[in-house]
C-alpha cells in the first residue's frame, strides 16, 4: 500500500512571541491569545494498539522458533542417548581398579576398538584389542573404576550419531539401531507414487481448465476440484485402506501386493494433492498475457501448440513452484500412510510392500502413552526435525523459484 | 513438429494442417479425461463411504427385545420405572451397583436407561457385515450363508448413521457406537482454536498490511509466516506434546487452576488440543485475512486519514468493515481445515475411548477424525462400517460450514 501522510509542519508558540510583542510597547503586558497547541502529543492509545498488534505478528517468530527449539532440544538429546547392550563376551579373569590390560574370553560377539563397554556400573573405552587381550582406558566417562570379577560380561554401548543416522538401514531405537534410511525411503517412495500420479493429472487438468474449458465447465469443475481438496485426509486414509488395496489387489494379484502397501497410500496421496497442483499452476497458467496466446495464433499455430510451446512456457516457474509446493505436502501428509502403508519400519524399494514412513513412525509411536525422556520421545523430534528440514528446503526453494524466474509482463 | 515445412515452399500442405488438428484433437480428450478423472474420484471416494454406510448384518442379541416387552408394550415406548426393573432384573447385582454410582439410576432419564439395556443386556453383535453394493446385489447368497454359519442370528438392513448413531456415546461394540463424544470434543477443541486464533490472525495481518514498514524484520515476519503455512501438520502435534502438554502441562491439565481431576492431569487435554489446532491455522487465518485487508481500496484509507482519523480509526471504522466477509470466508475455510486435522491430534493424545462428555477445556478429548482414525484400523469389519458413517458425520459437518462461507461471502461481498 501506498503510504501518504498528511504531515503538519508547527511552529512552537514560543517563536510567535516575538512578533506578537512587536506590535505593541515591549514592557506592556499584552494579553498573548492562547495559541492551540498543535505539537504532535504522544497517542498512548495509538502506540498501545501499534504495540498490540505488533506482538501478534511477532508471534509467528515465536512459534517458529518454538518448533525449532523442541525439535532440537529433543533431537539433540536423542543423540546424546546412550544404550547398553550384552556381548556375552565374560572377563576370563578378576581384574583391579588399575589394570589396564586384560584378558577376555573368545566366545560372545566380537569387540571393537574405539568403542564404549560396560562392565557392572564402571565404563571402560577400549584402545586396543589383541586378540582376546584388551587395551582399555577405565573409569571412563566419570563412572568409578573398580574390581570386577571373571565371568562378568561386557555389555556394548548403542548411541546414535549422525552418520549411523544417515546410513543406517534399520531404525528400532529401543533395540539401539538408528539408521532413518528405512523411514526416508518409505517417505520418498510415498511422495514418488504420488508426484507420478498428481504431476501428470494435475497439470493437464490446469491446461484444460486455463486454455479449453469454456466459462461454464471451468465453474462446474473448478469447485468439484476444491471439495477434493476440502476432504480431510483421515476420511483419504480409509479410501486407500477400503477401496484403493483392494483395486490394486486384485489387479496385481493378491500375491504381490500386500494389505498394507505404499503404493495404494502414495496413489492416494497423488488424488490429495491433484487439486493442490491444478489450482496453483491454473493461476500461473491464467497469469499468462493474452497477447502471448494471439501472437501464436496469429502465427498459425493450433490451440494445442499454443497452450503447449508458448503458455506452458512462460507460466514454467509456477509450474514448478506448484510441483515442489505439492512435494513438500506429499512428504508431511500423515493419516494416508499411518492408515494404509503399515506400521514397521522396512527397508525396501518395493512399493507393494508394507513399509512405515516418518510421518507414520511419528503417529505410531507417539499414538499411545508415551513416556517423557524414553527413546522413543526423542526420537519422534530427531525424526521430525528431518521431516521440517525437508519440509521447509522445499519450500524456499519453491518461494524461490517463484520470486527469481517470474515473468513480468507489461 | 515445426510449423513451416522443409518442402521447397512455404504454403503447408491439406493433410498436415489436418494432422495438426487431429493431434490437437487428440490431446485435447486426453486433458478432458485427465480432469475427468479427478471428479470420477470424488465420486468413487463418496461412493465408497456411502457403500460402507449401508447393507445387511447379521446381528445377533444376547437377549431378544421382544421377550422383555411387558404386556406387549415394545421396549422402547416403556416408562422410566419399568426400564429400570428390567435392566436391574437382567444384569449382575455388582454392575447394576457400578450404573448407580456412575449416576444414581433414580437420576437417569429413560433415554440413558434404555441405552444401558441396549448395551448390556441385549448386547446386540454384528457377526458380519457386507456392504450396500453386496447387499443389493447378492442377497441370495447372503441369505445362503446366514443359514449356513449364524442360524441364529437375524439378518438386518442397517443404516450405520442414523439418528443414534449421532446421538450415543463411544461404545466398544461398534452396533451401538455413536459419535456424539467425538462430535462435542471436535467442537470444543476447535472453539478454543478459533478463539485463540481469529484475533490473533487478524491482529497480524492489520500490522504486516496496515501499520508494518517494509523493513527487515516485518520481512522477516512475513516470509516466516509463508512458511509456517508449509510446515506439515505433524509438526505441530510434536511442538503442542512438547509445548502445550509437557511444558505447561500444569495450565493445560488445569492443576494450576485446581480445576483438574486426576484422570486428565497429564496435559493430554482439550485445551492442549485446542491451542495446538489455533497454532496450526494461524498462518493460513493471516494469510487469508491479508488478502481480503489487501482487497480494500486505497482510496478509503486516504478519505478516512484525510478527514482526521487516526491509523487505528482508520483501520477499525473502514478497513475491518470492508474486508470482513473476505475475513470470515478465509477464516472459516482455515477453520474446516483445522476440524479435519487428525496427525497432530493422535500426536498430542486423543484418547483412543472415552465415554463420558467433556465438559470444560481440562477434559480428555476425542475428535470425529481420530474417532474415524481409530475406528478404521481396527481390524473387525463393523468398525470399518461405523468409521465410514463417522466419515459421512464429518463430510456433512465440513459440507454446512462451507456452505456458510459461501452464504457469508454472497451476502457480505457485494458492499464494495
Amino acid at each position: 500500500m501506498n503510504k501518504t501522510y498528511l504531515r503538519l509542519t508547527v511552529r512552537k508558540p514560543s517563536l510567535n512571541a516575538p512578533i506578537v510583542a512587536s506590535q505593541s510597547d515591549p514592557n506592556a503586558k499584552v494579553p498573548v491569545q492562547q495559541m492551540p497547541d498543535l505539537r504532535r502529543r504522544p497517542r498512548l492509545r495509538e502506540l498501545t494498539i501499534n504495540g498490540f498488534l505488533f506482538l501478534c505478528g511477532f508471534l509467528s517468530i515465536f512459534i517458529t522458533f518454538g518448533i525449532v527449539y523442541e525439535l532440537g532440544k529433543e533431537s539433540f538429546l536423542f543423540f546424546r542417548n546412550r544404550q547398553w547392550s550384552s556381548t556375552n563376551k565374560p572377563l576370563a579373569a578378576d581384574i583391579n581398579p588399575e589394570q589396564t590390560v586384560f584378558e577376555v574370553e573368545a566366545s560372545g560377539t566380537p569387540l571393537q576398538t574405539d568403542m564404549n563397554y560396560r562392565i557392572e556400573g564402571e565404563i571402560i573405552h577400549i584402545d586396543a584389542i589383541d586378540g582376546t587381550s584388551l587395551t582399555v582406558q577405565r573409569g571412563f566417562d566419570d563412572s568409578q573404576p573398580a574390581a570386577h570379577r571373571a565371568g562378568l560380561t561386557l555389555e556394548a554401548e548403542l548411541r546414535p550419531n549422525l552418520l549411523e543416522f544417515i546410513t543406517g538401514t534399520e531404525w528400532a531405537p529401543h533395540n539401539g539401531k538408528f539408521g532413518i534410511l528405512p523411514l526416508l525411503t518409505a517417505t520418498l517412495i510415498v511422495s514418488g507414487v504420488a508426484i507420478v500420479v498428481a504431476v501428470p493429472l494435475g497439470l493437464a487438468t490446469a491446461v484444460y481448465l486455463s486454455e479449453y474449458a469454456s466459462p461454464r465447465a471451468h465453474n462446474t469443475l473448478k469447485p468439484i476440484l476444491e471439495i477434493l481438496a476440502g476432504v480431510p485426509t483421515v476420511v483419504y486414509g480409509f479410501f486407500a485402506l477400503t477401496f484403493m488395496t483392494p483395486l490394486l489387489r486384485s489387479i496385481f494379484g493378491a500375491d504381490t501386493v500386500n494389505i498394507y502397501n505404499m503404493a495404494s497410500a502414495g496413489i492416494v496421496i497423488g488424488i490429495l494433492i491433484l487439486p493442490f497442483v491444478s489450482t496453483v499452476s491454473e493461476d500461473a497458467l491464467s497469469a499468462v498475457p493474452r497477447s502471448l496466446r494471439e501472437a501464436s495464433y496469429a502465427l498459425g499455430a493450433t490451440r494445442l501448440e499454443t497452450a503447449l510451446r508458448v503458455v506452458v512456457p512462460a507460466a514454467f516457474s509456477g509450474i514448478a513452484a506448484a510441483i515442489i509446493l505439492a512435494a513438500s505436502r506429499a512428504i508431511g501428509e500423515t493419516m494416508v500412510v499411518a492408515i494404509a502403508s503399515g506400521a514397521g519400519p522396512n527397508f525396501t524399494f518395493n512399493p507393494f510392500e508394507a513399509a512405515e514412513t516418518m510421518t507414520g513412525h511419528i503417529v505410531r509411536i507417539s499414538g499411545g502413552d508415551m513416556s517423557y525422556n524414553s527413546v522413543d520421545y526423542n526420537s519422534i523430534f530427531a525424526v521430525g526435525l528431518m521431516l521440517f528440514v525437508m519440509t521447509l528446503i522445499l519450500n524456499v526453494i519453491s518461494q524461490r523459484i517463484v520470486r527469481r524466474f517470474r515473468e513480468i509482463y507489461e | 513438429m515445426s510449423i513451416l515445412r522443409k518442402r521447397g515452399d512455404f504454403v503447408e500442405s491439406e493433410q498436415q494442417l489436418a494432422r495438426r488438428h487431429a493431434r490437437g484433437r487428440v490431446v485435447l480428450s486426453v486433458f478432458q479425461l485427465a480432469t475427468l478423472i479427478g471428479v470420477i474420484v470424488l465420486v468413487v471416494l463418496l461412493l465408497t463411504i456411502i457403500k460402507n454406510s449401508f447393507g445387511y448384518s447379521a446381528v445377533q442379541n444376547e437377549v431378544d427385545p421382544e421377550s422383555l416387552a411387558v404386556n406387549g408394550i415394545p421396549l422402547e415406548s416403556l416408562t422410566k420405572s419399568q426400564l429400570a426393573t428390567i435392566l436391574q432384573a437382567n444384569v449382575s447385582a455388582g454392575l447394576f451397583a457400578r450404573f448407580e454410582h456412575d449416576q444414581p439410576i433414580a437420576e437417569r432419564d429413560a433415554a440413558n436407561i434404555y441405552d444401558l439395556i441396549q448395551e448390556h443386556v441385549i448386547a446386540p453383535e454384528v457377526e458380519e457385515s457386507w456392504n450396500l453394493y453386496d447387499s443389493l446385489t447378492k442377497k441370495d447368497q447372503i441369505l445362503v450363508l446366514m443359514n449356513e454359519q449364524y442360524p441364529d442370528a437375524e439378518l438386518q438392513f442397517l443404516s450405520w448413521v442414523n439418528w443414534d448413531f449421532v446421538r450415543s456415546q463411544q461404545s466398544s461394540h461398534p452396533e451401538i457406537a455413536g459419535v456424539r463424544t467425538a462430535i462435542l470434543g471436535s467442537l470444543w477443541t476447535i472453539s478454543i482454536a478459533i478463539f485463540f486464533s481469529l484475533p490473533v490472525g487478524v491482529a497480524a495481518a492489520v500490522y504486516l498490511q496496515e501499520y508494518a514498514r517494509d523493513n527487515f524484520l516485518n520481512r522477516i515476519i512475513q516470509t516466516n509466516i509463508n512458511n509456517l503455512a508449509g510446515v506439515p501438520s505433524i509438526i505441530y502435534g510434536i511442538l503442542g506434546l512438547a509445548i502445550f502438554v509437557r511444558a505447561f502441562g500444569a495450565f493445560t491439565s488445569g492443576v494450576a487452576f485446581g480445576a483438574a481431576d486426576s484422570s486428565t492431569a497429564n496435559g493430554r487435554t482439550i485445551l492442549s488440543a485446542g491451542l495446538t489446532l489455533g497454532v496450526l491455522v494461524l498462518p493460513l487465518i493471516i494469510i487469508n485475512a491479508q488478502e481480503a485487508i489487501k482487497a480494500v481500496p486505497n482510496s478509503l484509507r486516504e478519505a478516512g486519514l484525510g478527514l482526521g482519523a487516526s491509523r487505528w480509526e482508520t483501520v477499525w471504522a473502514h478497513v475491518l468493515p470492508n474486508s470482513i466477509a473476505g475475513i470470515l470466508t478465509g477464516s472459516i475455510l482455515a477453520v474446516s481445515r483445522a476440524i479435519g486435522e487428525t496427525a497432530p491430534l493422535v500426536v498430542i493424545g486423543a484418547s483412543t475411548f472415552i465415554q463420558v462428555d467433556p465438559d470444560g477445556p481440562f477434559s480428555k478429548f476425542t475428535t470425529l477424525p481420530a474417532q474415524i482414525y481409530q475406528w478404521t484400523v481396527r481390524p473387525q469389519g463393523a468398525f470399518h462400517n461405523i468409521a465410514a458413517a463417522a466419515s459421512l458425520v464429518l463430510l456433512v459437518l465440513l459440507l454446512a460450514l462451507n456452505a456458510t462461507a459461501i452464504v457469508l461471502r454472497n451476502k457480505y461481498s457485494r458492499r464494495l
